[in-house]
C-alpha cells in the first residue's frame, strides 16, 4: 500500500531523513515512533506531498508522489502536527471546503460530513466557529478533515495531542475502527498508545530507523536478560545465596516484603538460560515453597529509550536489511530538530 | 480552483476587512467627488469629467489592495493551512488563480460602489458615458495588477503587516517613476513611460482603449501571479 525505499531529506549538510525503508501493508496500522526532532514530521511530510524528497521514492498504491501527485493526493488523508483549520469558519463550512478541495462528490458530501462528524462527537459544535473551540475539539476537527473523502490511507501525526484522556481513548477506538477500511500509519511519542493500537511499529531516531518490528518482538529483541519476580517464603540469607548460586542468574535483588519471612525477589538471568527450573529444585532442597512466578516483559517504553539513547539498530525484517548496522555516530542535527518544528 | 475562490470569497465578507476598506474607499472618493464638483459648478463648468476623478482615485488603490490581500498567503503559512491545500489533489496554479479572483471580485466590488458618482453626475448634469466606461477599463486592468502584486508581497512572508507595508511601499515607489520623468529624456524617457503604470493607466483615462495598454496590465498581472506559484513551490523544496 505504501512503499517507501531509500527516501531522504536533507537540508543543506542536514540530514533530517536519512535513506528511510519501510513498507506499510493494506489494513496496517503502523505506528511511527521516535524523540522530538527524529524527523517524524518530515518523512510524513513527504509521505503526503507536503515536502519534496532530496532522494528516494514514495509509493502509494503502486503511484509515485512525484510522478503523480493528484493520483497519490486523492487517496491520502492527512493530519499533520498543527491542524490546518480555517479558524474564522464553522466546523460545517470548513468540513464543507475541505470536501469541496477532496473532489468528493456533490450528493455524498453532507451524508459524508455528518457520519464523521458523529464518529469524532463534534456534531454538537457543527455550528461554531473553529476559533472559539477548546484545543480537544480542535483536534478532532483537524481529525475529521483527514477523514473527509474516505481516503484508503490515513496519515496522523500526533493525533491525540492535546486531548484529555477520556478523549484518547476515543480517538484511539476511532483509529482501530478505521483500520477495517484504512491503511494508516501514526505518529507519536507516547509508548502505551503504540501497544494500544498498532500491530507493527517503525522506531526512529536522528533520521534513521532504528527498529521496524510488531511490538512483542521488538520487547523480545532488545532484552538481553530475562527478568522474573519471584514470591518466596523462606529465610532471606539464605534465598538469596542460593538464588546466586544458580549457573545463568545475574543478579537478585529484594524488590517487596510481603509478610513475615515472606519476599519477593527480582532476579536477572541470561535470556539464553531457562532459570525457572533449577530455582524451582532449589528453593524445593531447601524446603522454602515458591508461591509465585512472573515473567517480566520489558516494556516499550525501555525499548523506547534503550533504542533512540544509545546507537543500537535492531533489523529484525528483511526490508530493513539495507540499514547500515555499523552504528557509527550520527550527525548532530539540533537544528534539523529546530527546523522540523516549524 | 472554485472550491478555494468561494471559501475566500467568504473569508472576506465574513471578516470587516472587506466592508472597512470599501467604506474608506467610498468615503474619500466621495469626499474628492464633493470638492470637485462643487468647485467647478461654481465656475459654471457644465460638464465633468469622471475619469479624472477615478484617476485620483488609484492612488488609493496604492494602500487599500495591499490591505486587502495581505493575509491571502501569509496566514495560510502562519496557520500551517497550507499543508492542506498542498496535500490535497489541487495544483498550485489552480490555488493562486481561485485566490486572486476572489480578492479580484472583492475589489470589483469596491469598484461596483463608486458606479454611485458618475449616477449622480448623469442625473445632475452632462455625463461623458464612453470617457466613464474606458476610465472604468482602465481602472479595473489597473487594479488588477495591484491585486496580483499584493498576492506577491503576501506569498514571501508569513506576517501580514510586512505583507501589507512592502506592497504599499513598492507600489508607492512605482508610482513615484512618473516623477523621474521630468528629470530625464530621449531613450530613459520612453523607457520609464514604457514601464509607468500610470502612463498606461492615463491612456484609458484620456479614452483612449489600445491593446497595447490592455496586454501590458493583463501581463503584468499575469506576471505576477506565475511569480507566486514559483514562490510557493520554491519554498516547498527549501523549507521544512
Amino acid at each position: 500500500m505504501i512503499e517507501i525505499q531509500n527516501l531522504t531529506k536533507k537540508y543543506g549538510q542536514i540530514v533530517a531523513v536519512d535513506n528511510l525503508n519501510f513498507t506499510v501493508e493494506r489494513g496496517e496500522i503502523l505506528g511511527f515512533l521516535g524523540p522530538n526532532g527524529a524527523g517524524k514530521s518530515t518523512t510524513m511530510n513527504m509521505i503526503t506531498g507536503y515536502l519534496p524528497s532530496t532522494e528516494g521514492t514514495v509509493k502509494v498504491s503502486g503511484y509515485d508522489i512525484a510522478q503523480e501527485p493528484n493520483e497519490v493526493k486523492k487517496r491520502i488523508g492527512y493530519l499533520p502536527e498543527n491542524p490546518p483549520l480555517y479558524t474564522d469558519l464553522t466546523v460545517d463550512e470548513y468540513l464543507s471546503f475541505v470536501s469541496e478541495l477532496k473532489k468528493v462528490e456533490r450528493s455524498k458530501r453532507e451524508q459524508q460530513i455528518s457520519d464523521i462528524m458523529e464518529l469524532l462527537k463534534i456534531t454538537d459544535v457543527r455550528k461554531r466557529l473553529i476559533r472559539n473551540l477548546s484545543k480537544g475539539y480542535k483536534q478532532r476537527v483537524g481529525f475529521a478533515q483527514a477523514l473527509i473523502g474516505n481516503p484508503e490511507v490515513l496519515i496522523l501525526d500526533e493525533p491525540t495531542v492535546g486531548l484529555d484522556p477520556n478523549q484518547i481513548l476515543e480517538v484511539r477506538n476511532v483509529i482501530k475502527d478505521l483500520r477495517k477500511e484504512h491503511t494508516i500509519v501514526f505518529s507519536t511519542h507516547i509508548m502505551q498508545e503504540v501497544s494500544a493500537v498498532c500491530e507493527r511499529i517503525v522506531i526512529i531516531n536522528k533520521g534513521k530507523i532504528v527498529a521496524v518490528d510488531t511490538p512483542e518482538n521488538l520487547s523480545k529483541a532488545i532484552t538481553k536478560n530475562s527478568r522474573f519476580t519471584i514470591k518466596i517464603a523462606g529465610v532471606k540469607a539464605s534465598v538469596i545465596g542460593a538464588l546466586k548460586a544458580i549457573d545463568g542468574v545475574k543478579n537478585v535483588e529484594v524488590s517487596d516484603k510481603v509478610e513475615e519471612d515472606v519476599y519477593e525477589y527480582i532476579v536477572d538471568s541470561d535470556k539464553q538460560v531457562d532459570v525457572r527450573k533449577p530455582i524451582f529444585f532449589a528453593m524445593a532442597k531447601l524446603g522454602f515453597p515458591i508461591l509465585e512466578t512472573k515473567e517480566e516483559e520489558l516494556g516499550l517504553e525501555e525499548i523506547f529509550r534503550e533504542l533512540t539513547t544509545k546507537n543500537i539498530v535492531v533489523s529484525t525484517e528483511s526490508d530493513n536489511s539495507k540499514q547500515d548496522a555499523s552504528g557509527e555516530a550520527p550527525e548532530e542535527d539540533d537544528q534539523a530538530e529546530e527546523k522540523e518544528v516549524e | 480552483m472554485l472550491s478555494v475562490y468561494k471559501k475566500e470569497l467568504r473569508t472576506y465578507f465574513y471578516s470587516p476587512l472587506a466592508y472597512v476598506l470599501s467604506g474608506i474607499f467610498v468615503l474619500v472618493f466621495g469626499i474628492y467627488f464633493l470638492t470637485q464638483t462643487m468647485s467647478k459648478a461654481g465656475q459654471g463648468i457644465a460638464q465633468i469629467v469622471f475619469g479624472g476623478q477615478l484617476f485620483f482615485a488609484s492612488f488609493w488603490l496604492v494602500m487599500l489592495i495591499p490591505i486587502l490581500t495581505m493575509r491571502v498567503f501569509a496566514e495560510e503559512r502562519k496557520n500551517g493551512t497550507e499543508v492542506l491545500l498542498m496535500t490535497s489533489p489541487i495544483s498550485v496554479p489552480q490555488i493562486v488563480i481561485g485566490k486572486f479572483l476572489a480578492a479580484f471580485t472583492v475589489f470589483l466590488t469596491m469598484t461596483a460602489l463608486t458606479a454611485i458618482f458618475p449616477i449622480i453626475i448623469s442625473i445632475s448634469g452632462d455625463l461623458v458615458i464612453s470617457n466613464t466606461l474606458s476610465s472604468y477599463l482602465g481602472f479595473v486592468l489597473l487594479g488588477a495588477s495591484f491585486v496580483a502584486f499584493g498576492l506577491f508581497t503576501s506569498s514571501i512572508t508569513e506576517s501580514q503587516i510586512i505583507a501589507a507595508v512592502l506592497g504599499t511601499v513598492t507600489l508607492f515607489f512605482i508610482l513615484l517613476i512618473d516623477q523621474l520623468k521630468t528629470l530625464v529624456s530621449g531613450i530613459f524617457l520612453k523607457i520609464i513611460n514604457q514601464l509607468s503604470l500610470y502612463e498606461h493607466y492615463k491612456q484609458f483615462v484620456q479614452s483612449v482603449i489600445s491593446l497595447k495598454d490592455i496586454v501590458f496590465f493583463v501581463s503584468l498581472t499575469g506576471m505576477f501571479l506565475v511569480l507566486v506559484m514559483i514562490v510557493i513551490e520554491k519554498r516547498r523544496w527549501s523549507q521544512g
